[in-house]
């Protein structure tokens, strides 16, 4: 038997077990046991698959990951956490240890009413009515094996509902922490945020690892933007040495909403993120951006894909990546732009930095237009550090690691600006600019 | 100050520089001039440290020591200035964060206290005046989108704030009109100083009228070969290249 199917059959009767246990409303059940049948069919994906060409997960398959153990692990305390993974915890935060939520660690303050900020869990065993109509209608398990895997052992996660006309000022943070902790355990974080028509949040999603726990993060988050509603959107991966994270955050978006995604990957062992967009209503606005920095044997894929279904839809779409050490990054992005999306203006732009000459980035930007009267663009490039700036910034006084550090500053920033969140801002400042050669891989964190 | 002996320089086996001496003191301002293709931008890059040129014979002496073995940034760390004739665009950075950091790399090196935000921007505030620079373009990306007048100034506005030793401005004038000349040549004026000396090169006569030289050089095929005082730049203006070229043919032929 090959490694990927005995692998299979692992998660498989690991499902079983867990069937049995997890009480859940039935039309959840009926969902768990669908996913898993075609997790079953499916199998993991390999390079043959286009897909997944440039991204092996055989690593992941090497490792026999178990669920991630219910007890508490001891970290229990807000001070304990702080000290544990060095940042201090902002005021409104929902906070999750190898996936499961932890009410002594998490702090809620006053919301208005009717804005529901929870566990999933929690979110389930109430069977809230905003669940159902949303809760893995987005997200494709029919053909994303991991997508399908997290599905089917949907139980914990995010739960944010922002009723009509909500105004959240305040980010609200979900805080995913991975402490390894010896055992070789598998996370499925399962986040569902719906921001209701006229409606405006902004939402954090931090995934930390400790750095030498080995551990697997098997996420999906869907969000759903309704009609007019603003949604601004920060997903920071900053995975232990040693851990693998695969994701997929799924959007759907409403009329005249107005979406804001930015993906900030940092660190990991191989990760993966799926982020896709379905503009399904008319004059839809959204932003996918990106800043991936790698180093060291890191692997890190972002796959991006967008859908215009509805006239009118704007999208644009900036990842950048900085590959260093012997660090590989796969960048994959796709517009799809349906028939019925005349009027469709899109703009697609990926740019890496290549700092050494082992590291290496696969790009493959992709149009698919069905329909003649749209605007769209798209392009990729490739470079290093120009000689002629480091030149400039050394003939200024600048010592080469410094000069070197601000140029690759500079080749982040565009992407750093347009952050709205002070604080993450600020740290992707000092981060970026620290963080140089070997030094990718230093202490200082990010949330 | 600087001393230049028999300096050969080549770029990618290609010789450039074929033996140039010069002598530079405190307080005074050298015009290098020559057509274009002599030599004159190798010259000022091989004095910066520009990695690209090859010295294959000769040595630089600053100050006592061996210019050629420092780094670039050493060398500006010692006061040696390059107004470039190509300022670089550098998106993303803005000239007040990288000026900043130069200059205090500049004062930690001579063991001075690094300068915090707000005694920087004092200091920026009144630099600012010597090439009537704008708050603007300060908070911008370095160089991107400036005219090629504002780049210009923005040189000689680095050049105010680092307080150099020794200044090298290489083609500083060209492409500028004559407003943005006079500016940039005030500009420079202003930093004249008898513990400062400056390297001006040019391919036109037309900065001398607003920047005196003490000394004015004729750079051709890589050697110095005419010396003389600011007359000389008036007498290229006049009568252009050519004479320069044919009396070098004639030597070249007389001693042949």
């Amino acid at each position: 038997m090959s490694q990927a199917l005995a692998e299979q059959d692992q998660y498989l009767s690991d499902f079983e077990r867990f069937e049995e246990r997890g009480a859940a409303p039935a039309w959840v059940q009926s969902i768990r046991r669908e996913a898993i049948s075609r997790f079953a069919a499916l199998g993991f994906p390999s390079t043959k698959d286009e897909e997944w060409k440039y991204t092996n997960v055989a690593p992941i398959l090497r490792i026999p990951f178990k669920p991630a153990a219910a007890e508490s692990n001891g970290l229990t305390t807000v001070e304990a956490l702080e000290r544990t993974i060095s940042i201090s915890l902002p005021p409104e935060r929902l906070v999750f240890i190898d996936g499961r939520y932890s009410k002594e660690l998490s702090s809620r303050r006053r919301l208005p009413e009717r804005v529901r900020v929870s566990s999933l869990a929690a979110a389930l065993a109430n069977d809230l009515e905003a669940l159902q109509p949303h809760l893995a209608r987005y997200a494709d398990f029919k053909t994303h094996a991991f997508v399908a895997l997290n599905t089917a052992f949907l139980e914990d996660g995010a739960f944010v509902y922002i009723p009509r006309g909500a105004i959240i000022e305040e980010p609200i943070f979900m805080l995913f922490i991975s402490l390894g902790g010896g055992k070789a355990e598998v996370s499925y974080p399962r986040n569902l945020i719906v921001a209701d028509r006229d409606s405006q949040v902004t939402l954090v999603e931090a995934y930390v690892g400790l750095e030498n726990g080995v551990y697997f993060t098997n996420g999906v988050t869907e969000i759903v933007a309704g009609e007019n509603a603003f949604v601004d959107h920060y997903k920071l991966v900053r995975e232990g040495e040693a851990g693998f994270h695969v994701a997929t955050q799924q959007a759907h978006l409403e009329r005249n909403s107005n979406f804001r995604s930015h993906l900030i990957t940092l660190g990991g062992s191989l990760v993966r993120n799926d982020v896709n967009a379905v503009l399904a209503g008319e004059g839809v606005e959204c932003t996918l951006n990106g800043l991936f920095l790698a180093a060291a044997q890191q692997h890190v894929d972002s796959h991006t894909r967008i859908d215009h279904v509805k006239p009118h839809g704007m999208s644009r779409e900036l990842y950048k990546g900085i590959l260093d050490g012997k660090a590989r990054g796969v960048f994959s992005g796709k517009i799809y732009v349906h028939k019925s999306a005349p009027k469709t203006d899109a703009k697609q732009t990926n740019k890496n930095l290549l700092l050494s000459k082992d590291a290496s980035i696969d790009t493959k930007p992709q149009l698919e237009i069905y329909n003649n009267d749209v605007k769209c663009t798209h392009g990729s490039t490739i470079g290093q550090l120009s000689q002629d700036a480091l030149f400039y910034l050394r003939a200024r006084g600048i010592g080469l690691e410094e000069a070197r550090g601000l140029l690759t500053y500079a080749f982040a920033s565009e992407i750093i600006r347009g952050i709205k969140v002070a604080s993450i801002r600020e740290q992707l400042d000092q981060l970026v600019i620290t963080r140089l050669g070997d030094k990718f891989r230093g202490k200082e964190r990010l949330l | 100050m600087l001393e230049i002996r028999n300096l050969h320089t080549s770029v990618s086996g290609r010789e450039i520089l074929r033996g140039i001496d010069l002598n530079v003191r405190a307080g005074e301002i050298h015009a290098i001039m020559g057509p274009n293709g002599s030599g004159k931008s190798t010259l000022a890059h091989v004095l910066s440290g520009r990695e690209s040129y090859e010295v294959t014979a000769g040595e630089v002496i600053y100050e006592g020591k061996n210019l050629l073995q420092m780094t670039p940034e050493e060398r500006a760390r010692d006061g040696i200035f390059l107004a470039f004739q190509y300022p670089v665009e550098i998106p993303g950075l803005s000239t007040t964060y990288f000026l900043k950091a130069a200059l205090n790399a500049i004062r930690k090196h001579r063991g001075l206290e690094e300068l915090d935000a707000m005694d920087f921007l004092v200091l920026v505030k009144e630099k600012m005046k010597v090439v009537e620079m704008e708050q603007e373009l300060l908070n911008r990306s370095i160089n991107e989108g400036f005219s090629g007048g504002e780049k210009k100034r923005n040189e000689i506005f680095q050049m105010a704030v680092l307080d150099p030793k020794l200044a090298i401005l290489d083609e500083t004038d060209s492409g500028l009109d004559i407003d943005a000349l006079r500016i940039v040549a005030n500009g420079v004026n202003t930093l004249q100083s008898a513990a400062r000396a400056m390297i001006v090169i040019t391919h036109y006569q037309r900065l001398l009228n607003y920047i005196v030289p003490d000394h004015v050089h004729v750079l051709y095929e890589g050697r110095i070969v005419k010396s003389g005082a600011k007359e000389l730049a008036e007498e290229l203006e006049a009568k252009g290249y050519d004479w320069i070229k044919e009396e070098v043919e004639a030597a070249r032929g007389a001693g042949a």
